[in-house]
């Protein structure tokens, strides 16, 4: 018996969070997204999600199996990158493209970066951003919700982002645009769905408010102060994948900044990127740009932004 | 900092035994006294095998000034003085004393002549009482204050912010009575004219009986604080109870702060009045392999077997033991270890308890950043510490990390904060000695 025990560092009990039920609080909060994206956009919608999902896993088993690390596919991060990406796409997109954007996100952005915690930038986000230059066609397409697919042209149904420079609003409601009645990626378009799965991550204190109300705050000032219109102005927040990206890449840990002054820092820089590439770029939506562009910031808003030591003495 | 004073981390309470009021242990075969149970210079033995020896004995003297003497616990005859394993992996002197059964007292225990404040460090210095929270600090050396209207006030800890233990809220609740002498002593020697007790607030017993001691003295302020670990860490402390900060390097005593432990304040009052030193001590028995937790005064050097036989030995096989508290409690390899002056518990955990998750990547999430009470960025010293460079390690501030283990704690990637921090802390210690010594010999040089 006695030479049973254990020895080790203190402390000798932990938490009960893990990295696991993290992650499976993010797909939690991402259902009623998913569900809201399968109802306006159908059936494709449905079918998108779960391969991107079985490829992000697959990918990631292959890669650590390959490289004999230890498999790292229970710690639901892989399934997390695969449902962000489905939300990211529209719902229209070939099967075999939402595969390659699933290889880029797993395999060149994380895994070769060195798996969880190592990537530079978010995955999906940056899969986001490369597809939509690869297969600009289909991932720029303007899905019309089924709700209206019997009554609009489908080739001439524009998004609300690419409409509003005109000056022209939108034909979808101010109401459908926030539930999600409009064009866009298959998860981004229902506000009220995203809404609630911030909700449920602010009650599980898996992350703070900081980044989503700052970044969504500071685009509809800006648009506001742009336009001078307000609701032009809730268009532009409510249009593109603001919620989506506020709330659920902006907030991803290993990209953004640890303290709340550094997620504020973040979360106004996404928005003024936001906004000039909407306003003033060749690009309708510049939310994934944005964020891909403060990943690569964060390593300096997290140094600038880092606590002082308590009582520290300059060295 | 923040308005609000510093927050913690909400680590469960499990104060299973705050309604155990102690029960006195029957008189072990033998005890095993360790000469080092301080923060300081090891106490030198000074008697002999075969000596026989009475309750309150010295039987090692204070050697240098940040020291203290030791005292045998039991009377009975002194069987051995050899060096054993310490829980720090170095070795210590120890002496074995067996028991006569008799806790005959010796004849040098009688109360001690306290009328001014030099005759009261004096017999504080006598009485081996050294920091009962835990650090082992010798008391007699806090209280050596050159100038004594530099204190402005006495800090009490009471916060006990540590999961399972209880000692201290006994020692609040059944002691109220010493704490109060001991306050008292305080005044009248050193002239303090504020006594802030800080006490979390999932004590509330004890938080009603010290608020009953400033009916009876208004200097004594009773402070509770939300129940969040670690209240009770001393720069934490005093920042929630007086708002001063104790900079880096710095003791509280620069900001005019005298932090004292409850229970140490009370063996300090039981001395001056009976003139019995420090030979016993309350601590909480507890943990999931323990059959019935509770509060036990054991005599000092007793095994930790001894006290869980005690307590009705184990309900499961043990797999951890540790003293102290789980978030700070050093885990033992054997269960022949002594009760020391400062254990305020010994906990056993099953095996359930005692297997840790293994560590997974960091995912950066910030929790350990922002729940450190001491504002340090763990995964920057894991970084400096990998880097090998001690100037790197140095920017980290690494060496005010008081190794709370709240980072841990609240880590849901289970990295080994404490572990790498204990690290950086030996590697930052070898360079600036380093440094030293190469300025050293740059001078010498000129």
């Amino acid at each position: 018996m006695e030479n049973n025990l254990i020895v080790s560092v203190s402390p000798h009990v932990h938490g009960k969070r893990t990295t696991f039920n993290v992650m499976l609080d993010v797909c939690i909060a991402l259902m009623p997204a998913a569900i809201a994206g399968c109802a306006i956009f159908g059936l494709k919608a449905a079918i998108l999600c779960a391969v991107c999902v079985a490829s992000c896993v697959v990918f990631e088993f292959l890669f650590t199996k390959l490289c004999h690390r230890r498999t790292t596919v229970g710690d639901f991060s892989a399934v997390v990158t695969g449902l962000l990406l489905a939300m990211n796409v529209p719902a229209t997109l070939p099967i075999w493209q939402a595969v390659v954007g699933s290889f880029i996100a797993i395999i060149i952005v994380k895994c070769l970066f060195g798996g969880l915690g190592c990537n530079f930038a978010n995955p999906a986000i940056t899969a986001r951003v490369v597809m939509l230059i690869a297969f600009t066609g289909t991932m720029a397409a303007a899905v019309p919700p089924m709700a209206i697919a019997e009554t609009v042209d489908v080739a001439t149904y524009a998004t609300p982002l690419s409409v509003l420079p005109g000056g022209t609003l939108p034909e979808a409601t101010l109401m459908d645009m926030f539930l999600g009645i409009r064009g866009g990626a298959l998860g981004e378009t229902s506000a009220a769905a995203l809404l609630l799965g911030f909700v449920y991550l602010l009650v599980r204190k898996v992350i703070t408010w900081h980044t989503p109300v700052v970044f969504i705050g500071a685009v509809f000032a800006l648009a506001f102060a742009i336009t001078g219109d307000m609701t032009t102005a809730l268009y532009y927040t409510l249009s593109g994948g603001t919620f989506i990206g506020a709330i659920f890449m902006a907030t991803d840990y290993v990209t953004s900044p640890s303290t709340a002054k550094g997620k504020i820092v973040f979360a106004l820089g996404c928005a003024v990127i936001t906004t000039l590439i909407r306003f003033f770029g060749s690009y309708p939506e510049g939310v994934s740009f944005s964020i891909l562009f403060m990943n690569i910031l964060n390593p300096y808003i997290d140094k600038w932004t880092m606590k002082k030591p308590f009582g520290g003495v300059k060295a | 900092m923040s308005f609000f004073g510093i927050k913690g981390v909400h680590v469960p309470h499990r104060k299973h035994t705050a309604d155990c009021h102690p029960e006195r242990m029957p008189i072990p075969k033998t005890v095993v006294i360790p000469m080092a149970q301080h923060i300081g210079a090891p106490a030198k033995p000074v008697v002999n095998v075969g000596d026989t020896v009475g309750v309150g004995q010295v039987i090692g003297e204070a050697v240098g000034f940040i020291s203290a003497p030791v005292h045998a616990s039991v009377s009975g005859t002194v069987k051995k003085i050899d060096t054993m394993p310490n829980s720090n992996g170095g070795t210590m002197t120890a002496i074995t004393i067996e028991s006569d059964g008799e806790m005959r007292a010796h004849e040098s225990v009688v109360p001690p002549t306290v009328t001014n404040y030099e005759e009261f460090v004096a017999a504080v210095r006598a009485s081996g009482i050294v920091g009962l929270g835990g650090a082992g600090f010798p008391t007699f050396v806090k209280l050596s204050v050159k100038d004594l209207s530099q204190v402005q006030e006495v800090v009490l800890n009471g916060a006990e912010c540590e999961p399972y233990i209880t000692a201290d809220t006994l020692t609040m609740t059944d002691r109220a009575d010493d704490i109060f002498e001991g306050i008292q002593l305080l005044e009248k020697y050193l002239g303090v004219k504020k006594v802030i007790i800080g006490i979390e607030d999932n004590k509330p017993q004890a938080i009603k009986a010290m608020q009953e001691l400033s009916k009876k003295d208004s200097a004594i302020v009773v402070k509770p604080m939300p129940a969040a670990y670690p209240q009770g860490g001393e720069k934490v402390l005093i920042y929630n109870t007086t708002g001063k900060t104790v900079p880096e390097g710095k003791l509280p005593l620069d900001v005019g702060c005298i932090v004292m432990n409850v229970t140490t304040l009370a063996c300090i009052a039981e001395y001056v009045r009976t003139g019995m030193p420090l030979v016993e001590k309350c601590l909480t028995v507890d943990g999931s392999a323990v059959a019935t937790p509770k509060n036990v005064i054991a005599p000092i050097g007793t095994s930790m077997k001894d006290v869980f036989d005690f307590c009705g030995g184990f309900k499961e096989e043990p797999r951890k033991v540790m003293y102290g508290g789980p978030m700070m409690g050093i885990a033992v390899p054997t269960l022949e270890e002594p009760i020391l002056k400062n254990t305020n518990a010994i906990l056993a955990f099953n095996d359930k308890d005692a297997t840790l998750p293994d560590e997974t990547p960091c995912i950066r999430c910030g929790n350990c950043i922002n729940h450190c009470p001491l504002n340090l960025n763990p995964p920057a010293i894991a970084k400096a510490l990998a880097s090998g460079e001690g100037a790197e390690i140095a920017k980290t501030k690494v060496n005010i990390c008081m190794e709370c283990g709240a980072c841990v704690f609240v880590c849901p990637a289970h990295r080994m904060i404490v572990h790498r921090n204990k690290l950086a802390k030996a590697e930052l210690r070898a360079y600036q000695t380093k440094l030293a010594e190469q300025k050293k010999k740059e001078e010498e040089n000129k």
